[in-house]
């Protein structure tokens, strides 16, 4: 499917990039990042599935490949433009109306600790339609509900093609309740948000 | 299509109108907690009860014995023997050796829920043989959760995950040995539990109640407005005696520059802080 101009309208006047993914999204991720300009002019906000007690290279690994300044969310950290923030293991993300972040040790969701869904759902809540979100691949259904809510509240919500995911239960279970308005393969996801003019 | 379970959310309005009502009617005051994981608490409770907004705003008013069971549901619960192992690594290197030189070694666990760090804490204390003088005071809001921290009795579900977390923290043996076991729960040995106190103790509203050569209090802070945040922040810096030390979560930085000051830093990573001054 060939990009609209709405589309492309729509992702620029964006505020927050909201990326969500678990088992085989990492490598997607990692070019994702990569790709994105030091001037993005939006926050981006990375909701992955990690386990605890693993020390993790996540923020390493994508912090020395990232031309944006790249941050591990900690509590009431300040939520600043042209910044990539990463949620850490063991807590849930939020966001706050007063701009920041506060974390969460609640139970788990989808058997997730940090779960996209409870992170998207508190992005719709206060960012609505100044957001894009795009839930990649994954083998359960966490984020698909989340994804709904962005999309209930205006939001730009895409789903990665489920012939491109490695794993396509997560895209598919947000395509199966209507809550991706746009299906992408995974080139033109790469086109979308490198198209920052 | 599949159908799905769309969560009823709250508006804004409705969420201080409940503050508002709870406030009054039982003297608890909500207003400095973090908006986003309150709503999200409150739409958990309003699905568990299947309680419609209109419902539980009346059965707040009118049922009294309805509160607890909200004051148990509304505050997070959710805790782990060494969470975090990292932590109590950095605990045992870095700030057991001058605890050690106390003769009297007391430690204020704020927050405790159903008393995983305290006796977390214990069982450090007792690997380094220092139990017989340390004293540990856990305390929550939660009457209901004090009361299973009392019994120190835990699911072998729960047991087996903390077991995992023990592993990662170098110390000796299995967390089992410090247990016993019985069909499908753990009880904590009982001399673990000889020189703890829980009590119930409301981080906003009540004083201090002692001088403390260290005081926990992890993942509390989480669900506080940073102002209230800064007014807990004192009331510790109050009740920590010179020299006293201060953990917080893993992901809770003292961000403010008045108690920087007042507050030097042991362990950045894990948010381990020593009151200067005093």
């Amino acid at each position: 499917m060939a990009l609209d101009d709405k589309i492309k309208l729509r992702w620029k006047e964006s505020r927050i990039l909201l990326l969500g993914g678990s088992a085989g999204s990492f490598k997607i991720l990692f070019r994702l990042v990569k790709s994105l300009p030091v001037n993005l002019n939006k926050t981006v906000i990375i909701v992955i599935h990690r386990k605890k007690n693993f020390f993790s290279e996540i923020e390493r690994l994508f912090g020395e490949n990232s031309r944006m300044l790249l941050r591990e969310i900690s509590d009431k950290e300040p939520i600043v433009n042209n910044t990539i923030y990463i949620a850490p293991a063991n807590y849930h993300s939020l966001v706050e109306n007063e701009g920041y972040f506060s974390l969460d040790v609640s139970e788990p969701v989808w058997y997730s600790k940090p779960s996209i869904d409870v992170t998207f759902e508190s992005v719709a809540d206060v960012y609505k339609e100044k957001v894009t979100a795009i839930l990649l691949s994954g083998a359960n259904q966490d984020g698909a509900t989340g994804l709904l809510k962005l999309r209930q509240e205006g939001a730009l919500t895409i789903a990665q093609h489920p012939e491109d995911a490695e794993m396509a239960e997560m895209p598919q279970s947000a395509i199966d309740i209507n809550a991706a308005e746009y299906i992408l393969r995974t080139t033109d996801i790469f086109e979308l948000l490198e198209d920052t003019n | 299509m599949k159908a799905t379970i769309t969560k009823d959310s709250i508006t804004n309005e409705q969420l201080n109108e409940l503050i508002d009502i709870v406030k009054k009617i039982h003297g608890f005051d909500f207003s400095d907690y973090t908006e986003a994981s309150f709503k999200r608490r409150l739409a958990r409770i309003m699905m568990l009860k299947k309680l419609g907004f209109y419902d539980l705003k009346h059965v707040l008013v009118n049922d009294p014995d309805f509160f607890q069971e909200f004051l148990e549901e509304i505050t997070v619960n959710v805790t782990e023997m060494f969470r975090d192992p990292a932590f109590y690594k950095a605990l045992n290197s870095q700030v057991v050796p001058y605890l050690s030189t106390y003769q009297h070694i007391k430690i204020w666990c704020a927050g405790c829920s159903s008393g995983e760090e305290v006796y977390s804490l214990a069982i450090l204390l007792n690997e380094e043989k220092l139990n017989k003088k340390s004293f540990i005071y856990g305390t929550d809001i939660n009457t209901g959760v004090l009361n299973e921290a009392r019994k120190g009795i835990y699911s072998l579900r729960k047991i087996k995950s903390y077991a995992e977390n023990y592993l990662f923290t170098g110390l000796p043996g299995s967390l089992t040995d410090h247990f016993t076991m019985m069909y499908d729960a753990a009880a904590i040995h009982s001399e673990l539990k000889q020189n703890t106190l829980f009590s119930v103790h409301n981080l906003i509203s009540d004083t201090g109640f002692n001088e403390f050569q260290m005081i926990t209090c992890r993942n509390v802070f989480i669900y506080f407005e940073i102002e209230l945040q800064y007014k807990i922040l004192d009331l510790f810096y109050k009740s920590l005696c010179p020299l006293g030390y201060l953990c917080l979560g893993n992901k809770e930085t003292i961000r403010s520059d008045a108690f920087r000051k007042k507050f030097k830093v042991i362990n950045q990573k894990e948010n381990i802080y020593q009151k200067i001054g005093s």
